[in-house]
């Protein structure tokens, strides 16, 4: 540890309490990595504070002391943005999970930000309410993570991201000062200082205390599973769904490597044979789910769709639902090592780009199973490979990278969701002139002059773009317990 | 309006400015924003033609404002130097992804054309023409939302991507053309209803939606706010997903509240009896009428926005309509109950001593009800006599920073905004 990080823990044992602190080498390995665990440093110093006045205090001392500083939730995250330094200090908000009011008449919840995202859901649910964006890693996932990430789900693409649900902060900046912005109102006066903090990553500050908006459970849901022969079948029926003015909440597919994974992980017992499965989750006024669940259940069959499922109740619906959430973790099963992708592509483009990710695939021997949220064009390709074969890790980096190429050439993005974190920093580039970047660098100096808060995350540095991307193994261990599902 | 042969056809700065690209001529007192008139009107051609613009102005040290059709242009505080006007309306252009419903739109493009090139394709940009006339580049400088963001979200929402010229000429960009996209800072948030502050909009690219099969509008008139407050609560607690909740008092008139749905024909009659049956007295009808997603008042007038926490939008506006009253002028309320966003006008004529006590009153009700309340425009009256258009702001201090990154020479509308920005 630093001599000058060294100096400061007897101070911030002052600010958060001898607990509060975490030195030992043991214990501060255990914050190392987030959801990748191949980007891993050890962190110079723990903190767990518990309330507003202590993060700020932290976050003083921090900016007094020219020391750098990382946020940190559940670290569930899967672009290493809470990637610790071993010269800083990091702030975990795991001690600050009070849920501080469920407010139905405004339909507003006000929360700190460990809380756990469902669990806004199931203080808000006996009252008919539900928070809508709901990331895979729901259950353990935090509200300000999800504040940092700006994060989706499966759902977003009818309801939007964490940053259409957040109606006031309070904010603590990298100099330690502590804003409140917004509040139950849908806006504030000035700059539109909430919407461009969220999805920020934690380089700009802390979010200590967030109001956000809860949305009426609808009347009905109805979940359709259609089994095609072929993607190219089962992206003609999105085309179509979306073409004929429906939004459903939910529109994934899987293809048919990733659905041999499910099956061999979960027994999800999705139709033999299926070279694709399209799930389509519907919701709304009954009227109206009835009566696009019927066009929706004609247009699948019309593409080609050999067997169609719905499901009218929780249960059957779960039962939809098992293969396409395990998925991700099911990769284990089929493959010694993979590496997760997250990328974006203008939804007419999918078919065109799944084809060229599969002759990628067979161009270079490196297997590559497709499971996404096809309503926005959300891909998440998992790229397996043996990391025992010489070479393959390469070559797996290689289709990878190659992945977010085509995202890119298509009109789409390098990121739909994960976020850019550490991960993706050096393909920023790809996406963004250096004109662009130099205006998101004003921005984030303006928050954080001295450029200590979470350093080398979302834009690209010189330090760091020389090396290539690295490869996960294995699942994080949230997945492995059971406990979280990604993506 | 003057030819572009006329006073500045042979003075250098002008030479300048049309050796970037565009069309040049002389301000002239209908040029004038909030007072200040231009010494330059310039229009480039395009959206690179707009950052040589942009760095020729800041070479000469111009002061710039930019506008569209200059519905809105004396919005804010009068600018503190106005001496370049950037005219945007030949910054046109639509292009429209219809099977990726998502159009990029050039900033000067009519916010009408638009509409109707999407309508050509079974598609709308799902924000509302609150000011008739104005351009994609005005509606977003100005941050405008109507009665559909209680289903599809304020303007914000509905951009997906941006591209601007920052004081110096330099463009930026931000976001993309897909609707699902995390990377890098969302910086159309700021420029959002930035007046123009922070950058030049020359492009914006808007996901949009599919027009709706069927509509209808539910309307029913309260004797008191309570009884409008109760019936914004029993809809929004009803799962009848409706697309607006406006409420609408004007000044001389009784208190409505309209309750918009779209959707399928075959679900849409039993929506509107489930939302008549929790309004008693509601009539319903295949539209809503003309006009009511417009801003209250007249063209000119003084406009108030209101926002507060939902459950509040009654008593606001009550509250708003006192104050008017008991400064002895009176107040039109119109805006989104469902999301507690309202705006009032003021007649333009109004005495301004009687406007400022207006706003004032109406801040203090707004504020006791745990909202902000804004003055979007002030007629010279009250511009005259002197107002704050903004009351308090939390996060000021990261604003000015923002700007000073932005913009160090302050050349873009110094003054117009929020603390002198």
């Amino acid at each position: 540890m630093p001599d000058q990080l060294h100096a400061l823990i007897p101070r911030l044992r002052e600010i958060c309490g001898d607990d509060g602190v975490v030195t030992d080498p043991m214990g501060r390995r255990t914050y190392a990595s987030d959801g990748i665990p191949y980007h891993a440093a050890d962190p110079g110093v723990v903190v767990l504070p518990t309330s507003t006045a202590q993060v700020a205090a932290v976050l003083r001392l921090c900016a007094d002391n020219g020391v750098p500083f990382v946020p940190r939730g559940a670290g569930t995250g899967l672009s290493a943005g809470a990637l610790p330094r071993t010269d800083g200090v990091l702030v975990v908000t795991s001690r600050m999970r009070r849920i501080l009011e469920i407010d139905t008449a405004n339909e507003r919840a006000v929360v700190e930000p460990g809380v756990a995202n469902l669990d806004i859901t199931r203080a808000a649910a006996p009252h008919g309410y539900y928070y809508a964006p709901d990331p895979s890693s729901q259950q353990v996932c935090t509200v300000g993570g999800n504040i940092a990430e700006n994060s989706g789900g499966a759902h977003c693409l009818k309801y939007g991201f964490t940053v259409h649900h957040v109606t006031g902060l309070v904010v603590v900046t990298p100099s330690g000062d502590t804003v409140r912005l917004g509040g139950k109102a849908a806006e504030a006066p000035g700059y539109d200082l909430i919407g461009a903090f969220v999805g920020s990553e934690g380089t700009l500050g802390i979010a200590t205390e967030i109001t956000v908006r809860l949305t009426r459970a609808p009347q009905k849901v109805s979940t359709v599973l259609a089994a095609f022969a072929t993607m190219d079948a089962g992206g003609a029926a999105v085309s179509a769904i979306i073409g004929a003015g429906v939004l459903p909440a939910a529109v994934e597919m899987m293809d048919a490597l990733s659905i041999e994974a499910a099956e061999a992980a979960v027994a999800c017992g999705y139709p033999p044979g299926a070279g694709a499965v399209l799930i389509v989750e519907l919701d709304g006024p009954t009227a109206d789910v009835d009566a696009q669940f019927a066009e929706v259940t004609r247009m699948c069959r019309e593409a080609g769709a050999f067997e169609v499922r719905t499901a009218t109740d929780a249960a059957e619906r779960a039962r939809i639902w098992k293969g396409r959430k395990s998925a991700f973790a099911a990769v284990g099963r089929i493959s010694p090592a993979y590496i997760v992708q997250d990328g974006v592509v203008p939804r007419t483009a999918l078919p065109r780009v799944l084809r060229r990710i599969a002759e990628l695939s067979a161009e270079s021997g490196i297997r590559v199973a497709n499971v996404f949220h096809a309503g926005d064009g959300n891909l998440h390709p998992l790229v397996l490979f043996d990391d025992t074969e010489p070479g393959a890790e390469e070559r797996a980096a290689e289709v990878s990278g190659r992945i977010l190429d085509l995202c890119i050439e298509a009109g789409g993005s390098i990121t739909g969701e994960h976020g850019v974190g550490i991960d993706k920093a050096c393909h920023m580039p790809a996406m963004f002139s250096a004109d662009d970047l130099a205006a998101m660098d004003l921005f984030r100096r303006a928050f954080d002059p001295l450029g200590i808060a979470n350093p080398e995350k979302l834009l690209p540095t010189p330090r760091l773009c020389g090396e290539r991307p690295r490869v996960a193994k294995g699942a994080h261990p949230l997945v492995a317990e059971g406990r979280a599902e990604l993506f | 309006m003057t030819s572009e042969d006329g006073p500045a056809g042979t003075d250098p700065v002008a030479a300048d400015l049309r050796a970037a690209g565009a069309r040049v001529r002389g301000g002239t007192p209908g040029d004038a924003i909030a007072g200040r008139v231009p010494r330059y009107v310039a229009a480039p051609a395009d959206g690179a033609a707009a950052g040589a613009l942009l760095a020729a102005a800041a070479r000469h040290g111009l002061a710039s404002v930019p506008r569209g059709n200059g519905t809105k242009a004396d919005w804010g505080a009068p600018p503190l130097r106005c001496d370049l006007v950037v005219d945007t309306t030949d910054l046109t252009g639509i292009d429209h992804a219809a099977g990726d419903l998502v159009a990029a739109v050039g900033a000067g493009t009519p916010v009408a054309d638009l509409a109707a090139v999407l309508a050509a394709a079974g598609q709308r940009l799902s924000a509302d023409p609150v000011v008739a006339g104005s351009t994609v580049g005005g509606l977003v400088a100005t941050g405008l939302s109507g009665p559909r963001r209680t289903l599809h979200g304020p303007l914000r929402d509905l951009t997906i991507g941006m591209t601007t010229v920052r004081a110096d000429g330099t463009p930026a960009s931000s976001g993309g053309r897909v609707v699902k996209n995390v990377a890098g800072y969302d910086l159309a948030k700021l420029h959002t209803g930035a007046l123009g502050t922070l950058g030049l909009i020359t492009s914006v690219t808007f996901r949009l939606h599919p027009l709706p099969a069927a509509v209808r509008a539910v309307s029913a008139t309260a004797a008191a706010p309570a009884t409008a407050r109760a019936w914004r609560h029993a809809v929004a607690a009803s799962t009848t997903a409706p697309t607006g909740v406006e409420l609408d008092w004007p000044a001389d008139g009784p208190l409505t509240l309209r309750v918009l749905l779209e959707g399928a024909e075959d679900g849409i009659e039993a929506r509107a009896a489930e939302v008549a049956a929790l309004l008693p007295g509601a009539a319903t009808t295949a539209a809503p009428p003309p006009g009511w997603a417009a801003l209250p008042g007249a063209p000119g007038a003084t406009l108030l926005k209101a926002a507060v926490p939902p459950d509040a939008a009654a008593d606001a506006a009550a509250g708003v309509r006192a104050a008017a009253a008991a400064a002895g002028t009176a107040a039109d309320v119109r805006g989104s109950a469902a999301a507690g966003v309202l705006f009032a006008a003021l007649p333009a004529g109004a005495d301004g001593a009687a406007a400022a006590g207006a706003v004032d009153g109406a801040r203090t009700a707004v504020a006791a009800l745990g909202g902000s309340l804004t003055v979007p425009h002030a007629a010279p009256p009250l511009r005259e006599h002197g107002v704050d258009l903004w009351g308090e702001v939390p996060g000021l201090a990261l604003m000015r920073a923002i700007k000073d990154r932005f913009d160090p020479g302050r050349l873009l509308a110094p003054g117009r905004f929020a603390g002198g920005i």
